[in-house]
């Protein structure tokens, strides 16, 4: 396929102007709309701008996304609670992963639809779960149907439920025998993406999981799908993220460097489907991979760190190879024992502790530390380069399986 | 310990569109949807061929035979009261590009391995035939 590629790509156009958290816990017993409403002005406090400032809104995965805590508020609901006169607004679940809400509003930007986005995106799966059984699957999948009783299932999810292949563990968990199979992965390899992000969390207050982990720690952990064991497995919590996405004329009006959007991927280019996909090693993420580096003169080592999505371990060892990072089949070795994912290694990888002990804050906490690490602000976890060079270049992937998007961030405009 | 499915089959709605594929199993034949004109099998059955856009298509019957492409063991309770069950991604041996999420029956799980040669077996259950998959060599349908 020709790649789709503008002169300059638009998304250029577009810079992160602020960033935003709000608290973030396992149970916070606070609504997601008041999550919302926390991160969206400290974002717009960050940005430097006033309420009024802002004309464009938009979230993943917006209306009717489930429920659970998965989906957050949606976009009408928080125009109203924040009192937005709007030019722009959108929000969805279809597209390049849960950043498929930054990267609408940087073409929003771009094609002068909106100058100030506020994006956003909210969990409160750690309240939710609180009270009931954890769930095996977020969304819908056609829903139940007939009279009483178990329900009965259409759609996508007919082809696995009946099996009790009920959550994405257990799809994920067949990506990682796979590549275990092809490629000789091994669950001590693995295992350093857990161990990794852990030792990182150790220095992100708003952490989930804070407490040292070693390699037997995961090895003796209990197996939940195999290979795939407990902490192969992602941290469900309360919490929102909130960024601005701006125009790039507004980059020297800030008090900190802007964070330019270079490149996104948003490729889907095999069978959008978890059993279907041609290759079961990466499915989309090589996609998304491959139409992102078509659309820059960047290169896989111009990156100073990556925030990888994590909500399976698996799903970043995919993403380190299906970005580039290493050959195909290599990452196994790659990652062997962390040096070269640690922060001063090649690769920084998930330096506030990715979703896996930082908390599933679904894609968009890996965009804030991307942020955060461009911009300096990582204080005990900021990673300095060698030479004592910043981080220039930062890698962003969110999704899995046969949903993935990924971006390119800068520091500064260039 | 010879592993069998779930402790609660969750069981699909049969839909004009799919109902052929959840009931051959009545008939002890594995059917999918396949397009008349290029041959293409369509799983899951669609409109049209994703292939060549036809509409001339039909269920026609395969062999029942595929391979292991992979699997894993399940030991979380998402469905209480289950014992670790294998689920698998089975490429049928017609066109190994289309693959079933399916479970292995009758085998250890241990002595499961990707490429596996395996074959069909049904499980009855309420007015479905659930496709499940046993190694080559191995016996009947389980479940009644």
């Amino acid at each position: 396929m020709s790649p789709a590629v503008a002169e300059e790509p638009l998304e250029r156009r577009a810079v992160i102007s602020g960033i935003g958290q709000s608290d973030i816990g396992r149970r916070l017993g606070r609504s997601e709309l008041d999550l919302t409403v926390e991160a969206g002005l400290a974002a717009i406090a960050d940005a430097g701008l006033e309420r009024e400032d802002i004309d464009g809104l938009s979230t993943y995965p917006g209306m009717g996304a489930g429920t659970g805590g998965f989906a957050g508020p949606t976009s009408p609901e928080v125009q109203d609670a924040m009192g937005l006169s709007l030019n722009w607004h959108d929000g969805g679940g279809e597209g390049a992963g849960q950043m498929r809400a930054v990267i609408s509003a940087s073409l929003a930007v771009a094609a002068g639809l909106a100058r100030h986005v506020l994006v956003y995106r909210t969990v409160t799966e750690g309240s939710a779960q609180g009270t009931g059984g954890r769930q095996g699957i977020g969304g819908s999948g056609g829903g139940g149907g007939g009279g009483g009783g178990v329900p009965r299932f259409g759609g996508f999810m007919q082809w696995s439920l009946p099996f009790g292949a009920v959550s994405a563990a257990n799809w994920l968990a067949m990506v990682a025998q796979r590549r275990m199979h092809e490629f000789g992965l091994t669950r001590e390899q693995l295992g350093a993406i857990a161990v990794n992000n852990r030792a990182n969390a150790g220095l992100n207050p708003k952490a989930i999981y804070r407490d040292p982990m070693s390699l037997d720690d995961y090895l003796a952990a209990r197996m939940i799908t195999t290979p795939l064991c407990l902490f192969d497995c992602d941290a469900p919590c309360d919490g929102a993220t909130a960024v601005i996405v701006s125009h790039r004329d507004v980059a020297g009006d800030l008090d900190h460097p802007a964070v330019q959007i270079n490149a996104v991927g948003t490729a889907l280019r095999g069978r959008p489907s978890w059993d279907q996909f041609d290759d079961m090693t990466t499915m989309a993420a090589r996609d998304a991979g491959a139409s992102m580096w078509e659309r820059t003169e960047l290169k896989p080592a111009d990156v100073d760190t990556a925030q990888l999505y994590d909500g399976f371990s698996i799903l970043a060892v995919t993403w380190i190879e299906a970005l580039g990072f290493c050959g195909r089949g290599e990452s196994g070795p790659f990652i062997e024992g962390g040096a070269n994912i640690a922060r001063d290694g090649l690769l920084p990888l998930n330096t506030a502790g990715g979703q896996l002990s930082g908390g599933r804050l679904h894609g968009f906490g890996l965009i804030h530390e991307a942020c955060v690490q461009l911009r300096g602000e990582g204080g005990e976890r900021q990673v300095v380069r060698p030479g004592g060079r910043p981080v220039e270049v930062a890698a962003v992937a969110n999704g899995g399986g046969p949903i993935a998007g990924s971006m390119l961030l800068t520091r500064g405009v260039r | 310990m010879v592993a069998n499915g779930p402790m609660l089959r969750l069981l699909p709605r049969l839909s004009d569109d799919v109902a052929f594929f959840w009931t051959a199993g009545a008939d002890g034949v594995l059917r999918l949807l396949r397009c008349h004109d290029c041959g293409f099998f369509i799983h899951p059955p669609g409109p049209v061929c994703p292939r060549c856009l036809s509409r001339n298509f039909g269920p026609e019957e395969v062999s029942g035979r595929g391979h292991v492409e992979t699997f894993t063991v399940n030991y979380q309770q998402w469905i209480p009261g289950s014992d670790p069950y294998i689920i698998a991604w089975v490429s049928i041996a017609e066109q190994p590009d289309v693959r079933l999420t399916t479970n292995l029956v009758g085998v250890e799980p241990e002595d499961v391995h990707v490429g596996m040669p395996v074959h069909v077996v049904f499980e009855h259950n309420d007015d479905v035939w659930i496709p499940l998959f046993t190694p080559d060599g191995e016996g009947a349908a389980v479940g009644s």
